[in-house]
């Protein structure tokens, strides 16, 4: 009885302290942001957030990034993960390697990598459509660049969490009977693949999400402004905007993950019942 | 529009079948070979077993024909068409796998009507037709449940209908009932069969278990190492083996030493002169001296008397239910089975020293193995 009761205070410390290490900076950043020498509590940083300037060009870029990215790290690993495990299993310990790789990379080595290519590039290929396709790269409305530098950094993610996925289905025999059944290649990936990838799919673009929101350094060297730079571009002259910021992103986090873990309970209930 | 497969009254009776012919089929994985020139022909609306020891090429050779896998030689023809080039989705298999294979997001109805979507069969009709087809294996009030809902009989029902609701020219089953439990096997395998036979589905049918071979085949096909050792009807089979590996592996044979005779027309066996029936090829690798054979018998052939001045030794009893198998010591030291009825047995326990017989009919001889002889367990 002492030794059970003494768990449950070890526990309760443990929860404690790992409660106070979280909610203890949260606290005081919401503090911070609401505090008004003059009035005391004034939200006046959350409320002019949206018609500050930036905000809205920040958000709608990181989005349209992240969505980018979301859909290139599927299209590029989807086809790639399931044509290793069925045709090449031994390639898997490869393709494993080339996706863990950005994990051992920097991400300054990285910008510093991708900002001697942005500028090698035009000068040797002025003229050539390449030209072209290196000034699209860098459209500041819509920076492929960035997209294809958060491709390579959500990869080792999105690795795990498909690879995970795949390893739960039978994939070899769901793709022979559903081919047996007479249905196509692409029809068995979304007839019956993707159905079965659901929750990996899920987390895959939730992860790849809120790498490309929080992401900093690369964005900012290479001079873009996304929602991440925005707030700490603003620290300096509104501080509190920017605290309440990362607040307003912290919390749309916490409700994706939510929906996020939602939607896979209601899938199961409506299941069973 | 109706549906035969629905329609039980207005079902055609025996629909004429798809012939399928491998010719030459061979297939290596690396340095195994798991076909070595496979040659079979199926006739329409027949039932054949691929029957062999694990790794033959079984799999290998129904998933070929699935369009699963290539061939690195030889053709697959199905009606007289080589359809070695054409992809799954269009080769008109319907395929039932050896693992639980439904699509775990889909319920059973609609798995079964999955194929009929992919052909774009109306919503309405395939529903329907899939819920026929449900009926028909026996599963119309588990039509909305979710395949981890079911038992693992109930999901293979479920994987048969889906593998019949395209009328499929040929029916693959790969090893379908081995993860089911012995009861669910045999009342499955006995509906599969009548299904098949009222649908005249050419099927093929890939088992290791001989004994659910011989019972619902035409005719088995026995394999051996990516070869085919012999094709031929159950009782066929069983009673006229083609080689010694055919003996052995379907039903229970023994081996007894015997001496051939001078014209070959007879053989003399445990002290009397029997014809030769057949002599099988042996296995090559350990032929003995000239005129040293080996008689094949079937256990329910061999008679065993009690006999205080016999030779042979009853060394171990099995009791079966109607009969006894008893494992006789010959005075040679090789091992013979013998199936006795239940009620001679008790004369005969463990130990006692008994006379070995066979009947006055024309025997099996194969070439004298090296080592030890006797019976298959
Ligand atoms: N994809 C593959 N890669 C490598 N080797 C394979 C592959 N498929 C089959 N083989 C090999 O080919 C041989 C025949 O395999 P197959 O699956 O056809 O045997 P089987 O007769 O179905 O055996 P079982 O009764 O155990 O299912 C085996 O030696 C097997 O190891
Ligand atoms: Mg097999």
């Amino acid at each position: 009885m002492a030794r059970l009761s003494g768990a449950r205070y070890g526990r309760a410390a443990v929860w404690l302290a790992a409660g106070a290490y979280f909610l203890v900076p949260l606290a005081c950043a919401v503090a911070f942001s609401v505090e008004d020498p003059r009035k005391g509590v004034d939200f006046e940083a959350y409320t002019g957030m949206f018609g500050a300037d930036g905000f809205t060009g920040s958000l709608v870029l990181t989005v349209k990034v992240g969505a980018a990215t979301v859909a290139l790290v599927l299209v590029l690993l989807l086809p790639a993960l399931i044509t290793v495990r069925l045709t090449a299993p031994r390639l898997r310990t490869l393709v494993e390697l080339v996706c863990l790789l950005p994990l051992v990379v920097p991400a300054m080595a990285l910008v510093a990598g991708i900002s001697a290519v942005l500028r090698w590039g035009p000068d040797h290929f002025a003229g050539t459509p390449l030209f072209d396709a290196f000034v699209g790269l860098q459209n500041p409305d819509f920076p492929g660049v960035l997209v294809l530098a958060y491709t390579l950094m959500a990869l080792p993610l999105a690795y795990r969490t498909l690879d995970a996925g795949l390893a739960a289905i039978d994939l070899r025999v769901l793709v022979e009977a559903a081919r047996a059944c007479r249905a196509s290649w692409p029809r068995t990936l979304v007839h019956v693949v993707l159905p079965n990838l659901r929750g990996a799919l899920l987390n895959t673009a939730f992860l790849t999400l809120a790498l490309v929101f929080g992401e900093y350094t690369v964005a900012a060297i290479l001079g873009y402004q996304p929602f991440a730079v925005w707030i700490v571009v603003i620290s300096g002259s509104q501080a509190q905007m920017s605290v309440a910021a990362s607040m307003i992103g912290l919390l749309v986090t916490w409700v994706l993950l939510l929906v996020l873990a939602a939607t896979g309970r209601a899938r199961r209930t409506k299941e069973t019942s | 529009m109706t549906h035969p497969l629905i329609d039980r009254e207005t079902r055609t009776p025996a629909r004429t079948g798809s012939t399928v012919e491998f010719r030459g089929l061979h297939r290596a994985f690396g340095s195994t070979t798991a076909l070595d020139g496979l040659d079979l022909a199926i006739g329409p609306g027949e039932l054949v077993a691929l029957l062999g020891p694990s790794g033959c090429g079984k799999t290998t050779a129904l998933r070929i024909v699935a369009g699963f896998e290539r061939p690195d030689r030889g053709e697959v023809l199905v009606d007289g068409a080589d359809v070695t080039r054409v992809p799954a989705h269009r080769r008109d298999t319907g395929m039932v796998f050896q693992s639980y294979s439904l699509f775990p997001h889909l319920t059973a109805v609609d798995n079964v009507a999955f194929g009929l979507r992919m052909s774009g069969v109306g919503g309405a009709a395939r529903r329907a037709r899939a819920a026929g087809l449900l009926e028909l294996v026996g599963l119309p009030e588990h039509a909305a449940r979710f395949p981890h809902q079911l038992s693992g009989g109930q999901q293979q029902r479920v994987a048969l209908a889906r593998a019949l609701a395209l009328r499929p020219r040929v029916l693959l089953l790969d090893e379908p009932l081995s993860a089911l439990d012995a009861q669910v096997r045999l009342t499955l395998r006995e509906e599969i069969r009548r299904l098949q036979q009222e649908l005249g589905i050419t099927t093929l049918f890939v088992t290791h278990d001989q004994e659910e071979a011989l019972s619902i085949a035409d005719r088995v096909a026995v394999m051996r190492a990516g070869r085919l050792e012999q094709c031929a009807p159950p009782a066929e089979l069983y009673a006229r083996p083609a080689t010694a590996f055919v003996a052995e592996f379907v039903g229970v044979m023994s081996r007894i030493p015997g001496r051939a005779g001078p014209d070959g027309g007879t053989v003399s066996v445990l002290g009397r002169t029997l014809p030769v029936d057949g002599t099988l090829p042996g296995d090559g690798e350990a032929a003995g001296e000239a005129g040293e054979v080996d008689v094949l018998v079937r256990p329910e052939a061999v008679e065993v008397l009690a006999d205080g001045d016999g030779t042979s030794r009853i060394v171990s009893a099995t009791f079966l239910g109607a009969t006894t198998r008893l494992t006789v010591r010959l005075a040679g030291g090789s091992d013979v089975l013998a199936d006795v009825p239940a009620h001679t047995a008790a004369a005969l326990p463990v130990g006692v020293t008994a006379t070995v017989r066979l009947p006055d009919r024309p025997v099996l001889v194969a070439r004298r193995r090296g080592g030890n002889s006797g019976g298959r367990p």
